[in-house]
């Protein structure tokens, strides 16, 4: 059974814009998925259909088995919302916030205290519990957010952006508590901007662009569509000469100077890197450090997203074309 | 969701929205008290005392039941409009709209809550009133029923104002333009009989002057309005007004895309 799944999911809001054009996704039990896409590409507006957020057009959503359309309580009963925006009343306290969630969910006062209590120290919160809302720092916010979304214990959480603003050290611990929750059991569906945070965390992966889905698979798959990658190399010391590079036998790695420290490389994924570190070597130059210049599923995602772009451009020019034809 | 689930989120959302109100006690409980006391002061002694009686009571008596009346009616709307209002401007609905909680449970919830406010401002209301004058309640059921019943009709008046509002503007105009000149022109302090044939038969088109006095039945045992005619608009505004902010819920209006 999937923990998630969409057919041609269509959204056309009330002033005509078409957000989404026919949706479809699978998300396995148990599956940490990221959903990722340019802004305005509807992944919130797809977040919004499954949580109950925003009405859909057409299209099919089944939440482990329970069909949106026939089964509605049960669907939700099974989902948590960590949304981007913040969305509770700033004027509560913490504790409250949480536990009234619990009660929205059916969940006994005393039961979603005990809830409460575990999460909220789980997630560094537990000294804020009688704090007003308001109070908290934009990671607390984040984290308060979680903490509510998991109270009724859902088999699927959904977090859509979870880490916007958030320090790399709040960051970091909410990653480790993110895959220790995955771990226990429920299924997480993750969109972010951060693609490093997708790329460590996630197994599979759905890019949606202008309202479709233009790719859905496994990331170790997708992660293998990459041909090249691009490293930034840091020298020991600086190259005053760069005609060095033009020449025999760097010649032939298409070496650029981004600097007189540093040097820019694309190499084959299948390529042999020893050999261009043995080259450099024989030139005098000597490598401190490396990096690749850019996250690989970032270099995927722009392509993928271009490529989307450049076709539906090009559709959309044939069928101009096409009218004008007609026409004449 | 099972009955004992629903049972909780009702449960749940009724304490939050009561604790919302008492929190802020200076500011939703304390005002009525003291407007009614002015009343009491100006209307009932100062000039009251130039009026004379109406049916065999004293003004002052006679005025008691709509003033406290008004006072429900202004507090039940008042507190759901803003409440629910403030809601959907925080975004803080969406925890209930993610919920399984049946929408229903969620009108009913907040309902209660001004029935809650209500109560309560209404109590308060006749405790000052008790300084002034000789409470009394002569048919103690039906003014509870016509009590409870307009304080659910306001409340329920109040969410659907909020479900439209776009602006914390929109939930004061109704209040201001409709519901204060309804509520004075509603019979609070003179009797109907006093004015000219055709205001008369005009005053019978406003609702709150049933409610108004029917409630002045239940407490000092006069009336400008039949009691079944009054029992049944209120009933049917109710019951009306419930199915109408459940099919805005139900579609998601203002709060739904």
């Amino acid at each position: 059974m999937f923990a998630l799944e969409i057919n041609n999911l269509q959204k056309i809001y009330g002033n005509g814009t078409e957000a989404l054009k026919g949706v479809d996704l699978k998300v396995e039990e148990g599956d940490f998925f990221a959903l990722l896409g340019p802004n305005g590409a509807g992944k919130s507006t797809t977040i919004g259909i499954i949580t109950g957020l925003v009405n859909k057009s057409a299209g099919e959503i089944r939440v482990f088995g329970h069909d949106f359309d026939k089964a509605l309580t049960a669907a939700k009963s099974c989902i948590g919302l960590v949304p981007q925006e913040f969305n509770f009343n700033q004027f509560e306290r913490v504790v409250e916030i949480v536990v009234n969630q619990g009660g929205y969910y059916g969940i006994p006062r005393d039961l979603a205290y005990q809830r409460a209590e575990h999460y909220l120290r789980q997630l560094e919160l537990w000294e804020k519990r009688n704090v007003m809302a308001r109070e908290l720092s934009g990671g607390m916010k984040r984290r308060l957010m979680i903490a509510r979304a998991l109270v009724h214990e859902p088999k699927l959480l959904i977090l859509d952006e979870p880490t916007a603003g958030v320090d790399i050290e709040i960051r970091r611990s909410m990653w480790e508590f993110l895959s220790q929750i995955n771990a226990q059991g429920t299924t997480i569906i993750l969109t972010t901007h951060y693609l490093e945070e997708a790329e460590s965390l996630c197994r599979n992966i759905a890019i949606i662009d202008h309202g479709c889905t233009i790719e859905h698979t496994s990331m170790k798959s997708l992660l293998k569509q990459l041909n090249t990658e691009t490293f930034i190399l840091y020298l020991s010391e600086p190259l005053r000469d760069s005609s060095i590079l033009q020449s025999s036998p760097l010649a032939r790695h298409a070496l650029t100077q981004c600097d007189e420290n540093t040097l820019e490389v694309c190499i084959d994924r299948d390529a042999d890197i020893n050999q261009l570190f043995n080259n450099l070597s024989t030139q005098g130059i000597q490598v401190l450090s490396m990096r690749n210049k850019t996250n690989r599923l970032e270099q995927l995602f722009m392509h993928l997203v271009a490529k989307n772009r450049n076709n539906a451009e090009l559709r959309k020019t044939l069928q101009q074309t096409s009218e004008a034809g007609t026409i004449r | 969701m099972t009955w004992s689930q629903k049972y909780i989120a009702l449960k749940t959302i009724i304490i939050k929205e009561y604790l919302r109100f008492i929190r802020i006690w200076i500011q939703t409980v304390l005002p009525p008290a003291i407007t009614t006391a002015l009343y009491f002061v100006i209307f009932g002694n100062l000039i009251g005392s130039q009026i004379g009686d109406i049916d065999g009571f004293r003004y002052m008596d006679y005025i008691v039941p709509g003033l406290i009346l008004m006072a429900v009616i202004t507090n039940a709307y008042g507190n759901v409009v803003s409440s629910f209002y403030s809601a959907k401007f925080q975004r803080s609905v969406e925890e209930l709209l993610v919920s399984p909680t049946p929408n229903y449970l969620i009108l009913l919830g907040y309902v209660a809550g001004g029935i809650a406010r209500g109560i309560i401002v209404g109590i308060v209301v006749t405790v000052v009133a008790l300084f002034f004058s000789d409470v009394r309640i002569e048919h103690y059921g039906l003014s509870l029923l016509i009590f409870f019943l307009t304080a659910s009709l306001f409340s329920i008046a109040g969410f659907i104002n909020a479900i439209y509002a776009n602006s914390f503007d929109d939930i004061s105009i109704i209040p201001t333009f409709v519901l204060t000149p309804l509520t004075y022109l509603g019979g609070i302090f003179y009797s109907i009989e006093m004015l000219p044939t055709f205001w008369q038969s005009v005053s019978l088109f406003n609702p709150i002057l049933y409610m108004i006095n029917s409630f002045r039945f239940g407490m000092i045992g006069v009336t400008d309005t039949n009691l079944g005619v009054a029992l049944g608009i209120i009933i049917a505004f109710n019951i009306v007004l419930f199915a109408y902010a459940l099919r805005l819920l139900n579609r998601g209006t203002g709060i739904r895309h």
